[in-house]
């Protein structure tokens, strides 16, 4: 039995976000090193601000300014900082209740190490050299020694010249994916040109490509059965738009094809014929190129087409 | 003890266009919410719990709406559930709101769904470059044009049908001031010249993409009783699931999406839904779904779906008025599109629909399906409240 395969897998996109009118005025106002809270009908100043009352439900809007400096209500210490996180050099993470506010924001503290950091230090913002209107406009937070001046936080309009309407949030998971052993020997079987799928003991159905397992009956299949090379087209559409990052010109037929002895179609591309001449029941055979895992394409064999009611419950 | 009766006593939706570039995520939701509670005359005191929906997280990289969106919804101290099932989620979403209640474990339950498609790339949420395997080779609709031309050659329908379901559902659109796509301009010849993207299915003859959201309150007999507005009535809710791919499956018209019809019109004691339905909102994202659905809902029997759709049966004036709100091919805001449809359904039994209003709809259908057809969920509402 070949080995079970497994390779990295990176997801990422850069999302972008439409901030509404509170997030957009914090953010604008950070480029320009002002913080901004949100009162609450209860008379509490929300920092980070946000755009709802989390007790009574109501829109708020009242925002006020509060200090750059605050005091450190909790914090954790990462000796290891990832990729994409604030600071390159181990840091504390720390909830920081900035004067003048009653709840606490989520950022980072340099600290030459965890005996530096302790809940209730004084702290001020390191406003980054370059601003753009982002959490990051805070490169980190920094010890302070002044105390809480108890100075009241004064109302902000929100207004700024060329406020920030929306941010980009880049997403990223590392996976490591393992295909499992039914299509690791799938895989093996194709590396010989060989298209090698699997029968349910129970229904008898044979798999191409095989899950291990047969959806329907939910039970392991192992069996393994040969199935094509040739096969029959039982449905297709004529693509005619130019898919990004695929280097195949249109228009282009992408088909379903039942392979001689499988229970069920796989997808693939037609080639060697024109595109217009493509047509259900249409016979066809892989065509594999050096390097490639997968057939590049299927081409016809030149038989006569399959009769509808040989392929048409595969349909 | 018998299940109690559910209302939907509220319903909002925001105008759907392409990018509502002015409200966060959060904005956008508040704005149904708000919505839906004016039209019930209700305040965030009197919801009980939430139920949420969205389409998949990768398609807008909002992975818990359910947290994110607590406040902006009042659901702080309350319970607050998300539902995910791919494209059918605005369906489910609001059927999970009405099994609390019906369960009598919440009397007032606030079910919203949105999607904001202009922060996002479904495209790429659904082509993730999965190690060993051959990518997807065509996109969205390349995945469901061979299904459109399995039904032709099923069933031997004109090349034409596809054109008159996008010419019905883009006029019916007009007539609907919340629906994406208003093309004043609109002309069969418009439609049937617009290029073909994945032969058979046209530009013109997919659905767009959308920023929107859509809010529903229901609520027990109690609840109903106190509404300012005439409640819709559920009357028959089910669900079905079925595998992605397996052999024998029917793309064409999937099991699941029968035998969820069936039990709706069970419960809802329809025997025969062609002529005790008023209206249907279907979800139809290409437009050859609307004649492959009619068939697998049970509206026409095998190989007849197409000819109420060419005879203009399905028109907002023929007998069997379908998407008369413009559907999904003039909306759709992915995770939303699902509940629109139900709430559309049951603007129509209140006699909300406005100028998309079909004229004494007394019952109606909400459908929604989604993943590779695959997740199935619909609601038959009524005006009167279930005897049964």
């Amino acid at each position: 039995m070949p080995e079970a395969l497994s390779a990295p897998l990176v997801v990422e996109f850069p999302f972008t976000r439409s901030l509404g009118p509170v997030q957009s005025a914090f953010l604008t106002g950070l480029r320009e090193r002002t913080v901004l809270g949100v009162r609450t009908a209860g008379g509490k100043i929300l920092v980070p601000p946000v755009e709802y009352d989390p007790v009574t439900a109501e829109e708020i809007r009242e925002l006020t300014e509060v200090a750059a400096t605050g005091t450190v209500t909790t914090w954790a210490w990462n000796p290891a900082p990832r990729r994409g996180q604030p600071l390159d050099a181990p840091f504390a993470w720390v909830l920081v209740r900035l004067d003048g506010a009653d709840t606490a924001l989520l950022h980072v503290l340099a600290a030459p190490g965890p005996e530096a950091v302790r809940t209730g230090m004084r702290v001020r913002i390191r406003w980054a050299a370059e601003r753009t209107g982002a959490i990051t406009d805070i490169a980190c937070f920094e010890p302070y020694d002044g105390e809480e001046t108890g100075q009241q936080p004064a109302p902000h309009d929100g207004r700024f010249a060329n406020p920030v309407t929306g941010i980009v949030t880049p997403t990223r998971l590392d996976y490591r994916y393992t295909p499992g052993r039914a299509q690791s020997a799938y895989l093996d079987a194709l590396s010989r040109r060989r298209i090698v799928g699997e029968r349910c003991p129970s229904c008898r159905k044979v798999y191409v490509p095989p899950r291990g397992a047969c959806p329907t009956c939910g039970v392991a299949t192992a069996e393994q059965v040969e199935v094509g090379p040739r096969g029959t087209v039982t449905t297709f559409c004529i693509v005619n738009i130019k898919a990004k990052n695929l280097d195949i010109e249109v228009p282009y037929v992408y088909a379903h094809i039942a392979l001689d002895g499988a229970d069920l179609a796989l997808h693939a591309r037609i080639g060697g014929i024109p595109y217009d001449q493509v047509r259900m029941g249409l016979r066809v055979e892989p065509v594999w190129t050096e390097d490639g895992r997968h057939p590049d394409h299927y081409r016809p064999t030149g038989e006569p087409d399959a009769d509808y009611d040989a392929y048409k419950e595969l349909v | 003890m018998p299940e109690e009766p559910v209302a939907v006593v509220g319903i909002g939706q925001t105008k759907h266009v392409s990018a509502r570039r002015d409200v966060s995520i959060a904005g956008l939701v508040r704005e149904a919410a708000v919505r839906a509670l004016e039209d019930a005359a209700l305040t965030w005191a009197d919801i009980d719990a939430v139920v949420i929906g969205k389409a998949p997280d990768f398609f807008e990289g909002l992975m818990m709406p359910e947290l994110y969106l607590a406040d902006a919804l009042g659901a702080v101290g309350k319970p607050m559930l998300r539902v995910h099932t791919a494209g059918s989620v605005g369906g489910s979403t609001a059927l999970v709101a009405a099994n609390l209640v019906s369960a009598r474990v919440h009397r007032t339950v606030l079910t919203l769904a949105f999607e904001k498609q202009s922060e996002s790339n479904a495209m790429w949420g659904l082509s993730l470059p999965i190690p060993f395997q051959q990518p997807l080779l065509a996109g969205a609709g390349g995945f469901f044009a061979p299904h459109v031309r399995a039904y032709m050659r099923r069933t031997g329908a004109p090349d034409s049908v596809g054109s008159l379901v996008a010419y019905k559902d883009r006029r019916n659109a007009l007539k609907n001031p919340y629906a994406h796509i208003h093309d004043p301009d609109i002309t069969l010849e418009k439609v049937r010249s617009a290029p073909m993207l994945w032969d058979p299915i046209r530009y013109s003859e997919t659905c767009p993409s959308s920023d929107g959201a859509c809010a529903m309150i229901l609520t027990d007999r109690a609840g109903a009783a106190r509404s300012p507005h005439p409640p819709a009535w559920v009357h028959g809710g089910a669900m079905r699931s079925e595998p992605t791919l397996f052999a024998g499956k029917d793309f064409v018209s999937p099991r699941a999406g029968r035998d969820c019809a069936a039990d709706v019109y069970r419960q809802a004691g329809i025997g025969d839904p062609r002529r005790e339905i008023d209206a249907v909102e279907m979800y139809v994202p290409f437009s050859w779904y609307e004649p492959m659905w009619l068939e697998n809902l049970g509206f026409a029997d095998e190989g007849e779906g197409w000819k109420l759709t060419e005879s203009g049966v399905t028109e907002l004036d023929g007998d069997l008025p379908v998407n008369p709100s413009g559907g999904v091919l003039s909306t759709n805001p992915i995770g939303a599109s699902g509940m629109i449809r139900f709430a559309e359904a049951a603007l129509q039994v209140r006699g909300q629909a406005g100028e998309h209003q079909v004229p004494g709809a007394r019952k109606a259908l909400g459908h929604a399906y989604g993943g590779g057809a695959q997740f199935f969920s619909m609601w038959l509402v009524g005006a009167e409240p279930p005897t049964r």
